[in-house]
């Protein structure tokens, strides 16, 4: 798999230096918005799937699932990745909108005087705000994420006690809730504004950080079923099997539900508004350019998984979950494509070899990372004081 | 409806109850049923019983339930009262997913609660025999029909190394019946709880 992550990263960095040298450089600020605009729904969709991995820790936590427990070590891990990837995200989207007013309009002080939607909007879009509130997302993500791996290593060493193993489970509870209600002020809500929604800046929709939010869960779920069914390829999670494998496809299948939920109900309420200001958004998307594109996303990420994922066996089926798992993955970054490159480029559909380059360096990094924190610790937190109840789940 | 015999195991530990369910299966006698107090997991494979068909029938509701949706709507703007609103098209299909949705919901729920109290022979009134009175309190039960085939003192005797509480022979109403518990049979042996 190294090997795989380094080919992967050189492709990668080369489509980036190709890009950068032919369209990055481009005096045409529209070329130049492409190729950033394609790095950074790459930046954000990565960043998003890999904290969701501590979110799913989290939600499960508060919820006292033991499940989870036989194959936690492999959300850790991939939550381990996130600071990567928040740190490439981050310093991008600052410094787009310190630079770059073509992609951010509302960073154009000029524009903004002579708006008044814009004018009016100032006081939430500005760019210190931006930055202040980027930084403080990704950094307490982070900072919890790291507190609460820190928190489960200590199963890994000792025996715990029926008192310590409640003290043990409290820190982890109240860890959860923390990162928890950091999660929903920023991801839940403010920081898809800002970081996406305001590519529109005149459009808004009180659906989209929870659309957002589906369609990383998602993604974030398949990532996590993909590395579990990896891992026990190679015979390395011996106390996962078919029963933890089945609730992943639940988790899967539902989410996806929820995700065209999301999805209808945002469309249905402008479809039948019909205020111009409103439909501006689905204009090209559903009549333009972008049509196939969001018709495809609409069959893979619902149509599919509806179809595919009901059954019962499918959701047990290693080979099944393998492929819807890889199909959500490849869907759900269709969508981040459709949603910020549908904003940032209207007119062209941009869909090609920087996409899949860019995509593929971002791949290397997060199979090289998470690979390397998957080896720092034991698999399974042997001391966990839920863990035989995640050896004998039934489903 | 017919009475037949049955020989009923009971047991109050459900570590006991689960080899002997598979035990009773392996040497081929015809397992009636087993109740106990509290849903248990893994029993069904135990008695080897099939999977039920009850999610193929509530696939079939929800299909229903959408097609009726859709059809008596389509049917109503389209081409009996035809009206425009709000400037939509007569055949507005966004406008009918949350009701297609409902009904799929609808149909599937009723549907399905029906079906399993069909499958469960579940109504007012129906009864069953009940096989012994602390089934659905604290005791495990296994009910061995026996067939014509079936060695009885054999079978009793099968059950005595597999940490029962007590092993009777009952003739009983293997099917269900219309009636009252209160007129027509005695639950609680009154001088039985007394003994125990």
């Amino acid at each position: 798999m190294k090997t795989w992550s380094f080919g992967l990263i050189g492709v990668g960095i080369l489509a980036f230096l190709i890009g950068f040298f032919t369209m990055g450089m481009s005096s045409d600020p529209q070329v130049s918005a492409n190729f950033w605009g394609t790095i950074m729904y790459n930046a954000v969709f990565f960043l998003l799937i890999t904290n969701i991995a501590m979110f799913f820790i989290c939600a499960l936590t508060l919820g006292m699932s033991a499940w989870q427990i036989a194959f936690s070590r492999v959300s850790e891990a991939i939550s381990a990745a996130m600071p990567i990837f928040g740190l490439i995200a981050g310093i991008l989207m600052i410094s787009l909108v310190v630079s770059h007013s073509h992609i951010y309009h509302w960073t154009d002080a000029e524009l903004v005087k002579h708006d008044a939607i814009l004018t009016h909007k100032h006081g939430f879009l500005n760019a210190p705000f931006f930055i202040l509130w980027t930084v403080a997302s990704i950094g307490l993500w982070a900072l919890l994420g790291a507190r609460m791996r820190k928190i489960t290593s200590e199963a890994d060493t000792k025996y715990l006690g029926a008192q310590e193993g409640q003290k043990f489970i409290w820190r982890k509870t109240v860890n959860a809730g923390l990162f928890l209600a950091w999660f929903a002020v920023t991801a839940g809500c403010v920081t898809p504004w800002m970081w996406l929604m305001s590519l529109d800046p005149h459009w808004y929709s009180t659906m989209y950080s929870w659309y957002i939010f589906a369609s990383s869960f998602v993604g974030g779920l398949a990532l996590i079923t993909l590395f579990v069914i990896y891992l026990k390829n190679k015979g390395y999670l011996e106390l996962t099997n078919q029963e933890h494998l089945h609730d992943l496809g639940k988790f899967l299948f539902a989410f996806s539900i929820f995700w065209t939920y999301i999805w209808f109900a945002q469309y249905l309420l402008i479809w039948y508004a019909n205020i111009p200001e409103e439909t501006i958004y689905f204009k090209h998307r559903v009549q333009g350019e972008y049509k196939g594109v969001f018709f495809l996303n609409l069959v893979i990420n619902f149509v599919c998984p509806i179809l595919i994922l009901m059954s019962r066996p499918a959701k047990r089926n290693y080979t099944m979950m393998t492929f819807m798992a890889v199909l959500l993955l490849f869907g759900h970054w269709l969508d981040f494509y459709q949603i910020i490159m549908g904003s940032i480029s209207a007119k062209h559909i941009t869909l090609g070899w920087l996409d899949f380059g860019i995509a593929a360096l971002f791949v290397g990094i997060l199979i090289y990372t998470v690979g390397k924190a998957l080896t720092k610790r034991p698999l399974v937190p042997k001391y966990h004081p839920f863990l035989k109840e995640s050896i004998i789940h039934h489903t | 409806m017919a009475k037949k015999k049955f020989v009923v195991a009971s047991f109050d530990e459900e570590a006991n109850l689960f080899p002997a369910v598979e035990k009773t299966r392996k040497a081929g006698y015809k397992i009636h049923d087993v109740y106990t107090p509290f849903p248990m997991h893994g029993l069904d494979q135990v008695m080897g019983l099939r999977e039920t068909s009850l999610h193929t029938a509530g696939f079939i509701y929800g299909i229903l339930g959408t097609c009726t949706a859709l059809g008596c709507m389509s049917w109503i703007f389209v081409s009996d009262w035809p009206q425009i609103y709000d400037g939509k098209p007569h055949f507005a299909l966004p406008a009918f997913i949350p009701i297609t949705f409902e009904l799929t919901v609808l149909f599937a729920a009723v549907g399905m609660v029906y079906t399993f109290c069909w499958l469960c022979q579940l109504a007012p009134f129906v009864k069953k025999h009940i096989f012994h009175p602390r089934q659905t309190d604290d005791i495990f039960v296994l009910a061995v029909e026996c067939t014509p085939q079936t060695d009885v003192a054999e079978l009793e005797r099968f059950f005595d190394d597999k940490g029962t509480v007590g092993v009777e022979i009952q003739e009983a109403e293997a099917g269900w019946w219309w009636g009252r518990f209160d007129k027509e049979q005695q639950i609680i042996n009154e001088n039985a709880v007394e003994v125990l």
